[in-house]
């Protein structure tokens, strides 16, 4: 099989990411829970990988890492937790449901939404976020990079108008976690929010948010921490303040090991690589008659390119690919309506192929000769 | 039960906070390890840094400088 659905996980982990996580599964008992020897190798491990997410990110304290389950679940504990009835926040089109959807349910309960248009190319105009600013704004929560089109937000752009009306920045970093340097201070980032199963390589169920100083979230869920266990609420500090319920060790073990991985590699070497398979791909695609290509390829951007054929709808051509040549994308919706609606894809969807750090150029030339093919029936 | 000695232990708010607290006193060579809170000193069930009582100047130094915020630092019989 040629995987090429990056975007939605990373199929290939490195080596260490897997003897971490077998490794955590023969030795670890349950971090905070106990001071043997199984449940303190578990919260070292835990606390390694708070630190190195912090290095990672910018963010200053290891403590304000937070984990969860996934970026969705990140960005809820955000989104409900700082948002409040009579709120105003600015979001975007580029956004995935995991921040839709909250933002939706908000909206029942008082909070003002509105979102930055995106154009036929999937881009905003910057400007735009000024021109919906009210005197109640709260905040703006936005994607670092469209899960469809894959072209990046300017974050930095976006952080710096946010502190200068003294707005909290919340950032969905999905799909660029460990391919595009983030640095939460010099972006002006409040609350990151990120998965550690994708451009990071780590295993799924990891994930979390990193937050920055003095931002009080109110926890989503409460439950056991391992401290402070006869307060009838939820401790205050952080990231227990944040954390219910036995954490996923292993998954972190594993994410600590992805983490080194990816500082060890180098963040430029991983994204030029990934570029590279991208660009690759995208100007072999242009070439061939029939392919509509979607988003801004005039900019650096996520390892994404997404088509279609003619009228042929995307999961036709999705599984034609797969069928006839194994080749791994993602047809459909994507989890990106308002996008799609943006593209004049929502009928049609798209057939998107996201780029990894283990592809090669050979699967690259693969895919584009399957596409030939394909156009050709 | 074994002879008990007076001991400084440090207690905590969180976990994340007593791991820092052991790096802090491995990278500065101070003596000391993990143990379950003292259920003389917290109702929690959580975990504390116990070490030998004439470091307790120098555990108060080093958890001022680092900005460790401990629930409380203490001295027992363990």
């Amino acid at each position: 099989m040629i995987y090429f659905d990056n975007a939605a996980t990373t199929l290939h982990k490195p080596q260490c990411v897997i003897d971490a996580v077998t490794t955590a599964m023969t030795s670890m008992g349950n971090s905070g829970r106990a001071a043997h020897g199984g449940a303190l190798k578990a919260s070292r491990t835990v606390y390694g990988a708070r630190e190195a997410l912090a290095r990672f990110f910018g963010c200053r304290r290891p403590d304000h890492v937070v984990f969860t389950a996934n970026a969705t679940e990140a960005l809820n504990i955000a989104i409900f937790g700082l948002l409040s009835a009579g709120d105003h926040v600015i979001s975007t089109d580029c956004e995935h449901n995991s921040v839709l959807r909250p933002l939706y349910a908000l909206e029942k309960q008082g909070v003002c939404v509105d979102f930055v248009p995106s154009d036929r190319r999937g881009c905003i105009d910057y400007d735009d976020f000024g021109k919906l600013l009210r005197p109640n704004t709260r905040a703006i929560v936005a994607t670092h990079a469209s899960n469809l089109t894959g072209n990046l937000t300017d974050v930095a752009r976006i952080g710096k108008f946010a502190h200068e009306h003294g707005l909290l920045f919340i950032v969905d970093a999905s799909q660029t976690a460990g391919s595009i340097p983030i640095d939460m201070e010099q972006m002006n980032i409040d609350v990151l929010c990120f998965t550690g199963h994708k451009s990071l390589m780590g295993p799924q169920g990891t994930g979390g948010l990193c937050i920055g100083e003095n931002i009080d979230i109110r926890p989503l869920k409460t439950g056991g921490t391992g401290v402070q266990s006869y307060l009838p609420h939820q401790p205050r500090e952080l990231p227990t303040h944040l954390e219910a319920g036995t954490l996923n060790g292993h998954g972190i073990a594993g994410l600590l090991a992805a983490v080194e991985f990816v500082e060890k590699t180098g963040l430029h070497t991983i994204h030029s690589r990934e570029a590279a398979l991208a660009r690759r791909f995208y100007e072999g695609v242009c070439a061939i008659d029939g392919y509509t290509v979607y988003g801004d390829f005039s900019a650096d951007r996520a390892p994404i390119v997404t088509l279609n054929l003619r009228d042929v709808p995307s999961s036709e051509l999705g599984d034609a690919l797969f069928d006839e040549y194994e080749i791994a994308t993602r047809a459909g919706a994507h989890c990106a309506p308002r996008m799609h609606r943006a593209l004049g894809t929502e009928e049609q969807g798209a057939v998107r192929f996201s780029f990894g750090y283990f592809n090669t150029f050979d699967e690259v030339d693969a895919a584009l000769a399957a596409l030939k093919e394909l156009s050709e029936e | 039960m074994r002879e008990k000695t007076p001991r400084v232990v440090v207690t905590f708010h969180t976990t994340a906070e007593a791991m820092a607290m052991e790096k802090l006193c491995q990278s500065k060579g101070l003596d000391g390890k993990l143990i379950s809170a003292p259920r003389a000193l917290s109702a929690d069930c959580g975990i504390a840094w116990s070490a030998p009582l004439a470091l307790r100047r120098s555990l108060e130094d080093a958890i001022r400088e680092s900005g460790i915020e401990p629930e409380g630092i203490h001295e027992l019989p363990l």
